[in-house]
């Protein structure tokens, strides 16, 4: 296995003349989350449901857990879990059944099925809810009972495709929390997301896909360093302002500050978050300088994208999504 | 594979593998079975809900209409309508199986099943068997309630081999509502199915002859798969089949043989090949 429990090289998919996947590489650690991060469409299912079995690769070569995945599929399956970007949990029955339906499907045994249902009932804290119908549950709470079917055979590797996509804050956060408990049982993670802060707040390493490859592999840190971390942003009224505006930027910034005059909009990189945005708005008070907006702001994976490959992600997101990006950056 | 293994995270897993990869397979398909059960043991009122249907039309057609309702070279209408009250009970069933199947595959459970180590075939097996054990129920229930109704069929041989070709319709229809259900673009679209079979069912021999329909409407309805099945389970209850003289009616009991069988023929390879095209 090398040190690597995934391990993927040269994958490719196609879809007619789309290149779902061209050639993407992944090695994924034991015993950590590992982010892969992208935009939409850039093949983070594809590459998802290929290491998961699910997708017949083109060309290429994968294992998980040392098996090959076209080749020893079926062994391949007693050593994952999937979570998809559906809750794929039955909605008429109860969680409780659908752990025990589940246990008997990977082959436990009825009474062992049994136990390991109320274990994982237990360990997601779903215990309260476990006799209602899922139908009725919460978004978070459909998402933990997801990850409590994924657990079943307590899997070398956990596939995570978009888990907290479309839900609140509070269920984003239960989920993150079961994430790392799951982690910290010693569970390698395979976690794929559009946010860089849910790759940054979960992983310990991130591949950034694009356009079907992998684009970049560095730590969050490392990641961020190259986009240039959190940034000072001051939107102005008036035109004549934005030179007073750069001084003040430049006082705090940690690189080069930079404006973009079509929008009134001066920015720069700054490494001591609340102390410059206090410093700029004071200078910016005393020289009597009217701001239209002042703030700070997470790098994106807008940013991320536009220093890595030069341009913006294409496709604009949906409504929900972009209520999802705000929620994520606040 | 064995009992115990040390994956990567050198932890161990159990599972039972002992058993050779068939006695996974059949205990595989029950536990589908049982999932299916499981459904309407949780919602009991559902099986009801299908049947809404077939026992609404019998009230509507054998009461309301029933004076106005006639049968070619006489009879009891009632007695007609019966048969047919049950092939549109076997052939209703086929959208609950197209309907399971669009949800399971769109919110993602198939391919849960699928990333899982049980055997893909179970899944479509599994869903197979339990809609010819609700089909039995639904019959019983629709049977009892025609016998409420004084309905008296001829008993014997000829009422198992009418039960039996009943149910062959249902199993071919299992695999159109299999495909169906791999093919709908979403779960919304399942409620839809009831627009095709309406019509498949009223331009039938279900509620009237044939002979009684427009020339061009009636060739449609005497190659009705659906039509044969209804006239030759008349023919076997003891039930009035009309005095249709075509080909079709005069071979009713063959068609109603052969046309399960073409359409299983036909629908279960490309069914199968729907499921296994997910991993295209
Ligand atoms: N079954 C398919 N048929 C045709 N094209 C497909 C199919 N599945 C995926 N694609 C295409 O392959 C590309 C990668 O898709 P994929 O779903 O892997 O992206 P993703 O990174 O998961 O995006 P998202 O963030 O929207 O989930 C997309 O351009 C998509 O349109
Ligand atoms: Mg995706």
């Amino acid at each position: 296995m090398d040190g690597h429990v995934v391990l993927a090289e040269g994958l490719e998919k196609r879809y007619g003349e789309k290149r779902a996947l061209d050639g993407f590489d992944l090695a994924v650690r034991p015993g950590a989350v590992h982010g892969l991060l992208g935009p939409n469409g850039a093949g983070k299912t594809t590459a998802v449901r290929i290491l998961s079995t699910l997708l017949r690769l083109d060309a290429g070569r994968a294992t998980v857990a040392g098996l090959d995945v076209a080749r020893q599929p079926r062994e391949v399956r007693t050593r994952i879990g999937l979570t998809g970007q559906y809750a794929a949990v039955d909605e008429i029955l109860t969680g409780r059944q659908n752990l025990e339906m589940f246990g008997r499907l990977f082959h436990l045994g009825r009474k062992r099925a049994r136990l390991r249902a109320a274990q994982l009932l237990r360990q997601f804290d779903l215990e309260a809810a476990a006799d209602k119908g899922a139908g009725g549950y919460s978004g978070g709470m459909r998402r933990r009972l997801d990850l409590a079917a994924s657990m079943i055979l307590a899997p070398a590797v956990l596939f995570l495709d978009e888990p907290t996509t479309g839900l609140d804050p509070r269920g984003r956060g239960e989920v993150w929390q079961a994430v790392r408990q799951l982690v910290a049982d010693g569970t390698t993670v395979l976690l794929t997301t559009q946010y860089l802060e849910e790759a940054d707040k979960l992983a310990s390493r991130i591949t950034v896909i694009d356009q079907g490859r992998a684009i970049v592999d560095d730590t969050p840190d490392g990641l961020k360093n190259r986009v240039g971390g959190d940034r000072i942003e001051v939107v102005l009224r008036e035109r004549d302002h934005v030179p007073y505006a750069l001084q003040a930027v430049a006082r705090v910034a940690h690189g080069q500050p930079e404006a973009d005059m079509a929008e009134l909009r001066v920015h720069a990189p700054v490494a001591d978050r609340v102390g410059s945005l206090t410093e700029v708005a004071r200078f910016l008070h005393e020289f009597g300088i009217p701001v239209e907006d002042i703030g700070l702001r997470r790098p994106s994976l807008d940013d991320v994208f536009l220093r890595l490959t030069g341009r913006r992600t294409e496709e604009e997101p949906t409504p929900d999504q972009a209520q999802d990006t705000k929620g994520a950056a606040a | 594979m064995s009992a115990q293994a040390a994956d990567g995270t050198g932890r161990t897993y159990r599972r039972r593998p002992r058993h050779g990869r068939l006695f996974w397979t059949v205990a595989d398909c029950w536990n589908v079975v049982r999932r299916g059960l499981t459904h309407y043991r949780r919602q009991p009122v559902s099986i009801l809900w299908q049947l809404a249907f077939p026992i609404l039309s019998v009230l509507l057609y054998g009461y309301v209409f029933g004076k106005a309702m006639q049968v070619p070279g006489g009879g009891d209408y009632k007695t007609f309508l019966m048969p047919g009250m049950f092939v549109m009970t076997v052939t209703m069933g086929f959208i609950s199986t197209a309907t399971i199947f669009v949800h399971d595959s769109k919110k993602g459970v198939i391919d849960r099943f699928r990333s899982m180590p049980m055997a893909p075939s179970a899944v479509v097996a599994g869903r197979g068997a339990t809609d010819m054990i609700v089909s039995c129920a639904e019959l019983g229930i629709m049977m009892g309630t025609a016998y409420g109704m004084g309905w008296r069929p001829d008993g014997g041989i000829p009422f198992v081999k009418a039960v039996a070709l009943l149910l062959a319709l249902r199993f071919a229809l299992i695999w159109v509502g299999v495909w169906l259900g791999l093919m709908l673009p979403s779960p919304e679209q399942a409620g839809g199915l009831f627009a095709i079979v309406f019509p498949l069912t009223m331009i039938s021999s279900i509620y009237v002859s044939p002979q009684q329909m427009p020339h061009w409407l009636g060739q449609v309805a005497l190659w009705n798969p659906l039509s044969s099945t209804a006239s030759a389970t008349r023919a076997l209850f003891g039930a009035p089949t009309g005095t249709g003289t075509s080909w079709p009616e005069q071979h009713a009991l063959l068609l109603a043989g052969v046309w399960p069988a073409a359409l299983t023929l036909m629908f279960l390879p490309l069914a199968v090949r729907r499921f296994q095209k997910l991993s295209r």
